[in-house]
This record gives C-alpha cells, sequence and structure tokens, in this order.
C-alpha cells in the first residue's frame, strides 16, 4: 500500500487552548479513514487542518510523500486535489447546480467548458441527479444539496476526499441516499477520511478509526476491531453512549 | 390665468434651460455613482482584508468623506485644488470628482458590510474548491453580497442625486442655479415664479429619484 497522507505531530491551539495535540498517523492510498469521537473532540478541526482551512501552530503534513510548506498559496494549489463536503452543505446560492459544480474545473483546473459539463453530467447521473442542472440550490431538498456538494468535490478529481458530519443536518431518510454514494466510493477504492456520528455506517465503511478524545488520539485501531473490541475504556464508553 | 406664475416655465427658454441644468445634475451625478460604485466596490473588497495598515488608511479616508460636509468638500476641492495643486478645473468637473470620491467612500463601507455577512461557510467551500482569493470574491462572495447591499445602495444613490442641489454653491450651473437665474430675472413680471420654477424642480427631482426606489423594491423581490 502506497502513503498518501502522513500527519506528525500536529499541534493547533486557539489562543491558549490546545484542540490538537500531538496529532500523527497515515492515510494509505485507498484506505477509508473514519474519525470518531465526542463532540468537541477536535474532529472537525483536524480535518480542516488536512487542506489547510485551519492553520497550526507546529507539526508536519506529508501529501504523497513531500512535505507541505502551509503557506495559503500552497495550500490554495493543493485543495484541489482535496475534496471536502461540509456538514451545512454550502453550494453557492447564487450559481445554478452545474455552475456549482464546473466552477472548480472551469476556473482552477482551466478544463474547457464542454469537458467539465460532460464530466459533471455524468458524475449527476451517479447520483441520480441529472436533470437537476439548471435548478438552483434553494429549489432542492438538503440530501439532493448534499449529494450535489459530493459531486461538486468529486469533479476536481481528488486524490482523496474529506467528509465533515455530512449527514449530521439531514433529514434521517435523507441520510441513507448519502451514506450509500460514500460508500459506493469507498468500493471504488477513493480514499477517505470521514468524520460521521453514523456508527454502523463507521463500522461498514472503516478500515480504520482514530478515535480522538479531548485533541489527542486516545487509539488507532483497524475498522474490524475497533467496533467489537475497543482498546480504551474511554473508546467503550463512547461507544456505549452511543447505543452502539 | 394671464398673471398665473405657471407661464413663466414655458416662456421664452426657460423651459428648455431648466433641463439643460437638469442635464448637468444628471451628468454629475450619474458619472459619479458609476465610477465611484466601482472604486467603491473596489475598495469596499480591500477593506475586508487582514492587513492592518491599509485597513487603517481606507477607514480614514471613508471618515473624512462621511464627516465632512459635503459644502465644505465641494469648496475645498473648488478653491484649494487650484491654489495648492495648480489644478484648475472647470467646476463641473471638480463637482463630479467630489462627487465620485464621495460615493466610493460610502459605497465602499456598505460593500465591505455586505460582504463579511455572506457566512463563513461560503469562504470555506469556495477554498475548498481550489478557488484563489481573486476568484473568491468574484465568484462566490461579491454575487451573494450584491443583494444584500441593494437597500444602502439604492438609498446612498438618491442622496447622492439630491446632494447636487448644492452644486450651485461652487457656481455650476446646474437645475437649481438655472431656475434661480430664471426667478431672479422675471421678479417684476412673475413675483410667484418662485413658487412654481422650484415645483418643476421639485417634480424633476422626483422624477429621477423615484425610479430607483421602485428598481430597489423590485430587485429585492426577485
Amino acid at each position: 500500500m502506497t502513503e498518501l497522507l502522513r500527519v506528525e505531530h500536529l499541534n493547533k491551539a486557539y489562543g491558549e487552548v490546545p484542540v490538537l495535540q500531538d496529532i500523527s498517523f497515515t492515510v494509505n492510498t485507498g484506505e477509508v479513514q473514519v474519525v470518531l469521537g465526542p463532540s468537541g473532540s477536535g474532529k472537525s478541526t483536524l480535518i480542516r487542518c488536512l487542506n489547510g482551512l485551519e492553520p497550526y501552530q507546529s507539526g508536519t503534513i506529508y501529501f504523497q510523500g513531500q512535505k507541505i510548506d502551509p503557506t495559503p498559496k500552497n495550500w490554495q494549489l493543493l485543495r484541489q486535489k482535496i475534496g471536502m463536503v461540509f456538514q451545512s452543505y454550502d453550494l453557492f446560492p447564487n450559481l445554478n447546480i452545474m455552475d456549482n459544480i464546473t466552477l472548480g474545473p472551469i476556473k482552477v483546473q482551466k478544463q474547457s467548458k464542454a469537458t467539465a459539463q460532460k464530466e459533471a453530467l455524468r458524475l449527476l447521473d451517479t447520483v441520480g441527479l441529472a436533470d437537476y442542472t439548471a435548478k438552483f440550490p434553494r429549489e432542492l431538498s438538503g440530501g439532493q444539496k448534499q449529494r450535489i456538494a459530493i459531486v461538486r468535490a468529486l469533479a476536481l478529481h481528488p486524490d482523496f476526499m474529506l467528509f465533515d458530519e455530512v449527514t449530521a443536518s439531514l433529514d434521517p431518510e435523507m441520510v441513507r441516499g448519502v451514506l450509500e454514494i460514500m460508500a459506493n466510493l469507498a468500493k471504488q477504492k477513493m480514499t477517505m477520511i470521514v468524520v460521521t456520528h453514523e456508527m454502523n455506517f463507521a463500522q461498514q465503511i472503516a478500515d480504520n478509526v482514530l478515535f480522538l478524545d479531548d485533541g489527542h488520539i486516545l487509539e488507532s485501531t483497524p475498522g474490524k476491531d475497533f467496533f467489537t473490541n475497543p482498546q480504551t475504556d474511554r473508546a467503550k464508553e463512547f461507544l456505549q453512549s452511543m447505543d452502539f | 390665468m394671464a398673471h398665473s406664475g405657471i407661464n413663466l416655465i414655458f416662456e421664452g427658454q426657460n423651459l428648455p434651460r431648466l433641463l439643460g441644468g437638469l442635464w448637468i445634475t444628471i451628468r454629475v451625478a450619474l458619472i459619479a455613482i458609476i465610477a465611484g460604485g466601482v472604486l467603491g466596490i473596489f475598495l469596499g473588497v480591500l477593506r475586508t482584508f487582514k492587513n492592518r495598515l491599509l485597513r487603517f488608511i481606507l477607514r480614514l479616508y471613508l471618515e473624512f468623506f462621511r464627516i465632512v460636509p459635503t459644502v465644505v468638500l465641494l469648496f475645498l476641492f473648488y478653491y484649494i485644488l487650484p491654489k495648492s495643486m495648480n489644478l484648475n478645473l472647470p467646476a463641473a468637473e471638480v463637482a463630479t470628482l467630489v462627487f465620485t470620491l464621495w460615493m466610493a467612500a460610502e459605497a465602499s463601507d456598505i460593500v465591505r458590510g455586505a460582504l463579511i455577512s455572506v457566512p463563513q461557510h461560503q469562504v470555506d467551500s469556495g477554498l475548498a474548491i481550489g478557488l484563489n482569493r481573486s476568484q473568491l470574491y468574484y465568484y462566490v462572495l461579491i454575487p451573494q453580497s450584491l443583494k444584500l447591499m441593494l437597500p444602502a445602495m439604492m438609498n446612498l444613490i438618491s442622496r447622492i442625486i439630491k446632494t447636487t442641489s448644492l452644486l450651485l454653491l461652487i457656481s455650476v450651473l446646474d437645475v437649481i442655479n438655472v431656475g434661480q437665474q430664471i426667478i431672479e430675472a422675471n421678479q417684476k413680471q412673475y413675483p410667484q415664479g418662485a413658487f412654481w420654477v422650484y415645483g418643476v424642480i421639485f417634480v424633476l427631482y422626483f422624477l429621477i429619484c423615484y425610479p430607483f426606489s421602485l428598481l430597489a423594491k423590485k430587485l429585492q423581490k426577485d
């Protein structure tokens, strides 16, 4: 397995308050890394550090073996290789669905409009929304918006994907469709780092689980073991509290 | 009705002269609104940047044009520019310059306010697809903030148009100035002339400003 992403001794604080402390882990190509932990444990902050949306005070991130020099310019260039999907979808309300998806490919990657639109249509088809190109985000349901947001990230053909609690603000009946898309991506060997509270889903797709508590990685355990045999008491408590 | 003041309006060249004055007024206002608006958007964007010195200078610029009364600004530019900078501009151009800088200053504050009220999530998701800063502003933040800035911008535009009535103070032959000339020249024959001339000017200003408030209402609904 080739290493895609390696984080070494990452530290982040808001002012005096440490949020992430001495975070180290590796993600291999094609692997699904699920990040679990109680609210406020730093999960979202961690994955926001991985595409430079949050600055960190110390530590190093390696991407494809290369050390990332965390300047705004470098992050901007790297972000087209890192897809990110957020909890609140965050489609651009001023653009229709097609333009939402093709903005990055056309303006950032300088693809031709025809190429970008063809690829957008193909991806939209895979999530069952090919008829929605001319609609605006406000005309869509939460689940549809989130599927579009995933397509928007995929349209850049990223090397890996970050998912930040993408089902947390969806109605229960919308959750399944989104999770199915993510499970399909995992099947196609997309490298993913997933923050989620959907335990069944996590168990189903996780190659490895990072369990975070209070800014520390308490354990890093293969997915098949974490849910049945967690190493730490804190993780056991957490799984119990999640009714798992 | 032989002596009714309304005849004054239609006598000789009076109406064409008033409309000529109105054109000067409109030209000053229009150039100021367009040029000042564009400059204002640019400055407003700069004011959302983190650079403290830049923000301080632009803040100073805004406060200067906001605090100093427009009359004072007009005199300042009209009398001081030629003296200290050897720049002899016709009165109408001095007025256009002052109104443009004023429009830009006030517009920059409106633009800044609208830009920072676009949710941070939109910034994040724009950055996440790899947009650089100017692309983020151009494709995401500015289009979304236009709607937010509309009411305040329309208000500012009508203020600019109305304040052009001060142009006569630096001898620009605007619609008010022309109106006063007509009143004074015909005082003997039409003692009530002022009422009618100012009445016409009132209607003319109304006709210019009202469409803006209609437009603002319509755009906000869309």
